[in-house]
């Protein structure tokens, strides 16, 4: 990214930064005006992403720097010290020239930030947008009385049908031209107050209320409407990304099965081997996943985009505050149950530095679809299928009850987290509920590639570098097994005797009180690449036929004295374990990059392993207990 | 009167807003509660808190204990203006619970 970044700088004449408040339509315009060219990366030191592309006008290269949306320059945020600091060139070049983009629609909130941005005294430009909105609901912004008003260049733009956006682009050439205010506007609160005042009074007939969003609201926030509405979207939510994609995710499996098959049988030993497994299943592990991220990622963004993200946080701000969460950490805690890392990047959206990391280190602790085979196999060989009640049996109370005690746990984990560690000021909560929008298409998809993207491109080469470590790991150095095994034994002999085996035999005493032996251990190991990946590990190291005949093959496992390796507490114990170790290093690294340092990553691996430990550990004591 | 205890339905216009810890007074005004500005306490969630404010042209769930630092008065009766749009609010939305 250093490269990237210092090359953009060198080829731009010059740099314009973007600013604006959080909805005002700001990524939106940069989106538009740098079209593919972007860069993103994190500022030094702090959580905040900053985005910059370079947008072309005639022979001048201009290099656009969307700096974080922020409702004024206060500095309390780190995002807004990072506005601060870009403005005033703190660690790096001033830039040229700023671009404000204000939403027309909450003009009378927005010239405060605009008062402030012009006491700077750098070249200033105003972004009209919503302009269309405006006049939909009866009002109008002057775009000409306004610049007159301010003293500075406005342009009226509806980002989606690229109207106004020529007259951005070259006014983005020539800074040195923008006219600039003959009198800068007050200082001081109560004569900004006024400043605003008379601004607001040349140039805006003001919109009636939005009728419609007030009606929708009626419902979407009643008491029990609007609950009700909230509770069927989640389980339409939940529904949508385990059905619709599994036959995906199904097809995908076999595709990458066929794939490393055919590599297998084209190139031969051990580098064949190495090669379908290492490397085509490890990216297949990848990809796999794939299509129900990026459907998770599109309903999101279709939510978000429509308003209903907002409304959904609002209801659910009180009960996630007591955890010290706020009512935004709920998209996050959502996608988790998909995916951690897609739950870790919606936290983007919340404000509050304290707050979005108590919602990041407690994501993992939601149950992934990536624990579910896991879940499967040892709840259909240990939990005898006995019907409780109706179509309710043992197992399905099982699974929900793992489910449920792992969100449980993230939450008394977040709050124990804000209650000791997590300091620093605790900003207050305050979110828009921004007016109903029909979301255009191109949005949506926009979103859904950034966001399949970036799971891709962070996931992806964790994964594949682990899954190609472990292979060699779990399979060499290749040994000699002893004559008269069948296939599945000289299998698991051979991982017994790998690099992986070796360590899973050393680590017996660890894992002992909990009754893991060798086999489970490897798998362990194994299950850091993708914690379904423990399923297939067990398989060989068990000696099983094939993954089908594992529950039935983990049954009668018996070890060389001749007791059984697994029964219902180990069963229990390494259910409790999935529920809370931090058993993916893909995680661990999406952490490390969204909180800019190893602290958070490292801890969350620490506690939550103890977490494992000692909760496998009572879950044995207690199954042994109950006989 | 604090913003925090003004009922559903409410209209009053901003004094003042305390400074409050870790420049809180200042986000609030940076979020629209200036002096002068007619606020309409909109909705409350189901469970009480956080509560819907229009003011500014801008709809804005706070919490209840961070709107404690905005000191508001009644709406003086020749107040008009450009700051009161989305104020006029529908009469069917104005009885919510």
């Amino acid at each position: 990214m250093h490269h990237d970044h210092a090359a953009l700088e060198r080829e731009a004449d010059l740099e314009v930064a973007l600013v604006g408040s959080p909805n005002a339509g700001k990524t939106t315009l940069f989106n538009t005006l740098t079209g593919l060219r972007a860069k993103t990366a994190n500022y030094p030191g702090v959580t905040v992403t900053r985005s910059e592309g370079i947008v072309a006008v005639g022979g001048t290269e201009v290099l656009l720097v969307d700096l974080p949306g922020t409702y004024g320059l206060s500095a309390i945020s780190p995002d807004e010290q990072v506005v601060v600091d870009a403005l005033h060139g703190l660690g790096r070049r001033r830039p040229d020239a700023v671009v404000v983009v204000v939403d027309a629609t909450t003009l009378a909130r927005s010239l405060r930030f605009v008062a402030e941005l012009l006491l700077l005294g750098l070249p200033t430009a105003v972004v009209l947008t919503m302009v269309d909105e405006v006049a939909a609901r009866g009002g109008s912004v002057d775009t000409s009385r306004l610049a007159a008003a301010l003293g500075v260049p406005v342009v009226g733009v509806v980002g989606h049908r690229g109207i106004g956006i020529d007259a951005v682009r070259a006014l983005l050439a020539d800074p040195d031209s923008w006219p600039t205010p003959v009198v800068p506007p007050p200082a001081d609160t109560a004569g900004q107050v006024a400043w605003i005042d008379s601004v607001v009074r040349s140039c805006v007939t003001a919109p009636g209320p939005d009728r419609r969003t007030r009606r929708i609201d009626t419902v979407l926030l009643h008491p029990v409407a609007g609950v009700g509405v909230f509770v069927v979207v989640m389980l339409a939510f939940f529904q949508a990304i385990f059905t619709l994609a599994a036959p995906v995710i199904d097809a995908m499996d076999a595709l990458f099965a066929w794939f490393a098959d055919a590599v297998q049988s084209q190139v031969p030993g051990t580098l064949g081997t190495f090669l379908a497994e290492g490397v085509v299943l490890g990216v297949g592990g990848v990809l796999v996943f794939l299509p129900q991220i990026a459907l998770l990622f599109c309903i999101l963004a279709l939510l978000e985009k429509v308003g209903y993200l907002a409304r959904a946080a609002f209801l659910a701000d009180r009960v996630l505050g007591r955890f010290g969460l706020e009512g935004r950490s709920v998209v996050a805690m959502l996608g988790s149950f998909a995916c951690a890392i897609p739950g870790i990047l919606a936290t983007r959206t919340i404000p509050s530095e304290r707050r979005r990391i108590a919602t990041m280190m407690a994501a993992p602790l939601m149950t992934c679809s990536a624990r579910l085979p896991v879940y499967v196999l040892l709840i259909s060989a240990f939990v005898p299928a006995r019907s409780v009640l109706g179509p309710l049996s043992t197992q399905g109370l099982a699974m929900f009850g793992l489910y449920a005690l792992g969100a449980v746990s993230g939450l008394v984990y977040a709050s124990l987290l804000s209650h000791t560690v997590l300091t620093g000021p605790a900003a207050p909560f305050a979110m828009e509920l921004p007016p109903y929008r029909r979301p255009t298409f191109s949005s949506v998809l926009l979103a859904t590639w950034d966001g399949a993207w970036s799971f891709v491109r962070r996931a992806g080469t964790v994964i594949l570098l682990t899954s190609m470590a472990l292979w060699v790991m779990l399979n060499l150095p290749s040994v000699t097994p002893p004559p008269g095994l069948t296939e599945a034994q000289a299998a698991s002999y051979q991982m017994e005797h790998s690099i992986a085996g070796r360590m899973g035999t050393a680590l017996e005493p660890v894992f002992a009180p909990l009754g893991f032996e060798w086999q489970t251990n490897v798998a362990l190991i194994g299950s850091l690449a993708a914690r379904e990946v423990f399923v297939s590990t067990l398989a060989i190291t068990t000696a099983a036929e094939s993954e089908d005949a594992l529950p039935e093959r983990l049954q009668e496992l018996r070890d060389p004295d001749g007791d059984r390796v697994y029964d219902a507490a180990t069963a229990a114990a390494i259910l409790v374990f999935f529920v809370y170790a931090l058993q993916c290093l893909s995680t661990v690294a999406v952490l490390r990059r969204e909180t800019n340092s190893w602290r958070w990553p490292a801890f969350a691996f620490a506690s939550m392993f103890a977490l494992a430990y000692l909760g496998a550990l009572v879950a044995r004591t207690v199954v042994l207990g109950l006989g | 009167m604090k913003l925090s205890e003004v009922a559903v339905g409410g209209t009053v216009v901003v004094q003042s807003v305390e400074p409050g810890p870790d420049g809180r007074g200042r986000r609030l005004e940076e979020l629209g509660f200036l002096t002068g500005t007619v606020v309409h306490v909109e909705r409350r969630a189901p469970l009480g808190d956080p509560v819907v404010y229009s003011l500014r042209g801008v709809r804005l769930a706070v919490r209840r204990g961070d709107v404690s630092l905005v000191t508001v008065t009644a709406v003086p009766a020749e107040h008009s203006g450009p700051v009161a749009v989305e104020v006029a609010d529908d009469p069917e939305v104005t009885g919510a619970p």
